[in-house]
């Protein structure tokens, strides 16, 4: 009944490298530039090129292959599913390799399909290799200063910032709180695991409410405590953690935006040889 | 009633996070006994009595109910639960209902019985713990006060009507009345109906007061049983473990260190009065003789 023991949240896997020691908004910033590229892209080349720099860049931040695995497999299903979508289905005509019945394999369809296959793969990668190397709170901290300039026109960066680490904050607390809770039922003859789906569905209030209950009482909790500390949003308060984009900052996203360019016109680059 | 065979469990096995909470832990518990368990925080204590209704599966070892393995092939571990209530701390966390009759009737629901038995059952069990059915009943057990929630929580657990109540920190949270009363009950429920009780507890003087034997855990392991004078005879050693003896007990100790010659296993207050008024008789005698 260790239901969510080792359940690990986020992927961040806390080791020192140069990736790791990146300005939070770095990573963001690349990991948005790359899946801009990524669907700009329109050849293998350029798909090489970007996964080539992906993996140099998993070496650099010392994260064992296993791990991006880990983060690309619940995606494993979708890619099949889009794959055989695109293999079986894609355009008509071409040149047939194979044929079931009604179902016929082209030359074209194969090349598509593992073609938007490996960007749905890289997608998955540029993003997790930023999650697996930046820390929740470190996150946060950098979108809260690249939405800083949004500020005048209305968008709440701080609020949104402080919602979503306090959010991480309480997800532990609260598996935790909803494991005791399930055994505490579970010991009042209750059942989780059987029965129909509908059945399943109902088996579950007597975990909602209390966790409910428990979370709203946690939140008032906390409110009174970071009054009593005179918390009054983002205005005039200083942190611990300055964000300081350093050279190597600047080095890794021009790195990155080389990397890019060279995706981009790598096509032309092949045919003109 | 309950037997453990060599019960070790570790939490996380094979995670970082690993951590060994219970080591080669054998011990037995006869029905209609009052145990008290004692132990440190981190000590194991709610790990292992969370083994004795299933919730939990032995990392080694084997747990039995009534000579039966509770984790052998078949078992009902619903049947095992109706045998062995348990009551999680904080158990007022645990309500849900719109009012309290729905909350303590869940468990009976649960066992599959007729609405007459369940509401029978309701009835019974919050007489039990002293809240009258009728008037809190029908009410939300939202708006009840600390030690009611408790109480009706208690219900919620006795109305499986099993025959062994594991209790993990009963009194933790509850100013001097709740938990007075909560440890009345519990008394009453052993002494009356014959329950097996299991109680997890810091109060020392609870332990003393109700337990016919008591359980020291330290660090997973189980370090000493004994009858409670047994126990609290070595306050040292409880000491080093991070626990302490009843008060009373703690008196008699001091008074021997001035002189006053009383016995050195006392519990509790009325057992404390007739030591002191004994040990100055028998001084008062011995002045007298000189």
């Amino acid at each position: 009944m260790e239901l969510f023991k080792g359940l690990v949240l986020g992927q961040y896997v806390p080791v020192d490298s140069a990736v790791h020691r990146l300005d939070p908004r770095t990573k963001i910033l690349a990991a948005l530039g790359l899946l801009g590229v990524i669907f700009a892209i329109r050849g293998f080349a350029g798909l090489a090129v970007l996964t080539a720099v992906l993996a140099a860049a998993t070496l650099v931040a010392r994260i064992r292959p296993g791990y991006v695995v880990r983060g690309v497999r619940p995606l494993l299903w979708l890619l099949v599913f889009a794959f055989a979508l695109q293999v079986f289905f894609g355009e008509e005509g071409g040149h047939p390799l194979a044929r079931w019945g009604p179902l016929v394999v082209t030359r074209e369809n194969l090349s598509q399909a593992a073609f938007y296959g490996w960007r749905l793969l890289l997608l998955v990668f540029s993003t997790t290799l930023m999650t697996l190397t930046t820390s929740p709170v470190e996150f946060t901290d950098g979108l809260e200063r690249l939405l800083r300039p949004f500020q005048r026109v209305g968008v709440p960066a701080h609020d949104l910032a402080m919602m979503m680490t306090i959010a991480l904050r309480f997800i532990p607390t609260l598996l935790e709180e909803a494991e005791k809770i399930m055994k505490a039922q579970m010991a009042r003859g209750a059942e989780f695991a059987r029965g129909s789906l509908p059945r399943r569905a109902r088996a579950l209030l007597p975990l909602l409410v209390p966790l409910f209950v428990s979370a709203f009482r946690r939140a008032d909790a906390l409110a009174v405590a970071m009054e009593a500390r005179c918390y009054r949003g983002g205005e005039h308060r200083t942190r611990m953690r300055e964000l300081r984009l350093r050279p190597r900052d600047y080095t890794a996203l021009f790195l990155v935006a080389a990397a890019a360019a060279l995706a981009l016109v790598s096509p032309a680059v092949w045919r003109g040889r | 009633m309950i037997r453990c065979e060599h019960l070790t469990h570790i939490y996380g096995r094979g995670t970082p996070l690993q951590t060994q909470a219970l080591t080669d832990v054998s011990l037995t518990i006869a029905a209609g006994e009052f145990v008290g368990i004692i132990g440190a925080t981190g000590s194991g204590k709610s790990t292992l009595v969370q083994h004795f209704n299933a919730l939990l599966r032995p990392t080694a070892g084997h747990v039995y109910l009534d000579g039966g393995d509770l984790h052998a092939r078949g078992v009902d571990r619903r049947r095992v639960r109706r045998e062995v209530g348990l009551l999680f701390q904080y158990p007022e966390q645990q309500l849900f209902e719109e009012t309290v009759s729905a909350d303590v009737a869940f468990g009976p629901r649960n066992l599959g019985l007729d609405e007459d038995e369940v509401q029978m059952r309701v009835r019974r069990a919050l007489t039990l713990v002293g809240l009258d059915p009728d008037r809190f009943g029908p009410r939300s057990p939202f708006e009840l006060s600390g030690g009611e929630m408790r109480r009706a929580a208690l219900a919620g657990v006795l109305s499986m009507e099993p025959r062994m109540l594991i209790l993990d920190e009963p009194t933790a949270g509850l100013d001097p009345t709740g938990r007075r009363e909560i440890l009345g009950h519990v008394g009453r429920l052993h002494r009356e109906r014959g329950l097996a009780i299991v109680l997890i507890t810091h109060s020392m003087d609870a332990v003393a007061r109700l337990a016919g034997r008591v359980l020291v855990l330290d660090r997973g392991r189980l370090v000493a049983e004994g009858g409670p004078r047994e126990i609290f005879a070595d306050p040292a050693r409880l000491q080093a473990l991070g626990l302490g003896v009843p008060q009373m007990t703690l008196l008699g100790q001091r008074l021997r260190e001035r002189g006053l010659p009383v016995r050195p296993d006392i519990l509790t207050v009325a057992e404390a009065r007739t030591a002191v008024l004994e040990a100055l008789r028998v001084r008062g005698r011995s002045h007298g003789a000189l």
